[in-house]
């Protein structure tokens, strides 16, 4: 039985694995476009969409997502497993481009003015000045915060059993309602554990290899 | 002949006026010291110079190159460099890049540079390795021959800026400006900084510098501008300025120092 559990929840922390990274994939370059657009004055209606998506459940957001179009009578998500998968893909890239966005900004003006200045007066382009100068020391400014973000991100996956997708929780669940167990719920957490884990090592590495140089 | 005529220079942030009708002129190898209390526009006025401040009106003339005349046409980006190139600048604060060494910080510009040279692909090895080579001696020059493959933050504040003095330099301005060089470091590390900018001067480099050391703007520069409230006060040379000043308030700045 212990190897059956443990080979389903292998099958559930797929589906757990493949949300994490889709919206990481979509949620980093969306929440850079929307931290660029919080520094012009499209910032009054970002900032209502990140007030209502900061300021609401996660879970909540998905029902949204997941059933408002069915509603309204638009068939966007199949009834299968991919769709619910997608609906939660699209659900979580929202409310996390959202949180990333507000990192990215901080990180944006953290870094002096005076970095731009002396980049200016050097003779360089914008560009120049961006990739050359700002970007790392921006990237330096936003690991933490955004380790803590990504961290949480694994967690919250588990909230796609509420659409039914068979994700990592969902698998533990399921032995209640076959088998009457409860333990391979609890195992569940010795899968996340691991993952976050991992993820902590990378996040770790990264932090060293930017500590050569500190801020002005 | 002038190498900097700057002429009626006025600048406006909204209604203010922060810069009145600056007109001087500075010949090459001569070294300008501008005095002035705090918010007299001095700082404004090496902004302007070097293009991080866009004048409101007047002209600046560079070796018979007008840069800025009373057109208000938008300028490129590619323009604004050019302009900027005839100058360099030294800030308070340093402004070195943390992520680069010493010698990075020096050579970072003139590599990029180097990149839209027609032959840089074909030589790409030697121009970088001569760039290398030109940054060690202005370093060195420096007094930092054993600081090259430092980071920012593991140098002194005296160091950093004598950092700063060797990146402006290594592009060979026609005028190098300082801003308040040394309100940022202590007491003590104030003098490796005017030694170094005294040895400038004495090399003929062209310099402004905006600086509240009233004993080592007598004794380096060869003119004096004092300003106050955007106007340039008085205008002479520099001892003289110092030692006899004319005008009211010139006497009332002095006496506080």
């Amino acid at each position: 039985m212990f190897w059956t559990v443990t080979l389903t929840l292998f099958n559930g922390m797929f589906t757990t694995f493949e949300i994490f990274i889709l919206t990481l994939l979509f949620a980093l370059p969306l929440g850079l476009i929307i931290a660029l657009g919080l520094l012009t004055p499209a910032k009054y209606i970002l900032n209502v969409i990140i007030w209502i998506i900061r300021g609401t459940p996660l879970m909540l957001q998905l029902m949204v997502i997941f059933y408002v179009p069915g509603m309204l009578g638009y068939q966007v998500w199949s009834g299968n497993e991919a769709g619910r998968i997608a609906a939660t893909v699209v659900a979580f890239t929202i409310n996390y481009s959202c949180y990333f966005a507000v990192i990215f900004k901080g990180g944006i003006q953290g870094v002096p003015k005076g970095q731009y200045e002396a980049g200016q007066v050097l003779g360089m382009t914008r560009t120049q000045i961006f990739f050359k100068i700002t970007l790392l020391q921006m990237i330096k400014r936003v690991v933490p915060p955004m380790s803590n973000e990504i961290i949480t991100l694994v967690k919250d996956t588990s909230l796609a059993r509420i659409i039914a997708a068979y994700e990592l929780t969902f698998a533990g669940f399921s032995f209640m309602k076959s088998a009457g167990l409860t333990w391979p719920l609890f195992y569940t957490g010795l899968y996340y554990l691991l993952f976050v884990g991992i993820l902590t090592v990378i996040f770790n590495i990264i932090e060293r290899k930017l500590d050569y140089f500190k801020y002005e | 002949m002038a190498i900097l005529e700057v002429n009626n220079l006025g600048k406006n942030f909204g209604k203010t006026k922060v810069l009145k009708d600056i007109s001087f002129s500075l010949e090459k190898g001569k070294t300008l010291a501008i005095i002035g209390s705090s918010g007299s526009g001095k700082t404004t006025l090496l902004r302007c110079l070097n293009f991080l401040e866009r004048p409101t009106k007047g002209q600046i003339i560079v070796n018979g190159n007008s840069l800025l005349d009373d057109s208000h046409g938008k300028l490129s980006e590619r323009e604004l460099r050019e302009k900027r190139l005839h100058f360099g600048m030294v800030f308070q604060n340093f402004n070195l890049f943390p992520q680069y060494t010493a010698l990075e910080n020096v050579t970072l510009a003139k590599k990029l540079m180097a990149k839209e040279l027609p032959e840089y692909k074909t030589k790409k090895k030697e121009i970088l390795e001569e760039i290398d080579n030109t940054g060690k001696s202005i370093l060195r020059k420096m007094g930092l021959e054993e600081r090259m493959d430092h980071y920012p933050h593991q140098l002194s504040g005296g160091q950093k800026q004598r950092v700063a003095i060797a990146r402006a330099l290594a592009l060979n301005p026609d005028i190098l400006c300082f801003d308040e060089p040394t309100s940022a470091l202590d007491p003590e590390l104030t003098g490796e900084v005017l030694k170094v900018i005294r040895e400038l001067a004495e090399q003929n480099t062209t310099m402004i510098i905006v600086t509240h050391e009233m004993a080592f703007a007598r004794d380096v520069a060869d003119y004096i501008i004092f300003m106050d409230d955007g106007y340039i006060v008085e205008q002479g040379a520099a001892k003289e300025l110092i030692d006899n000043p004319k005008e009211e308030r010139t006497k009332q700045f002095l006496t506080k120092y």
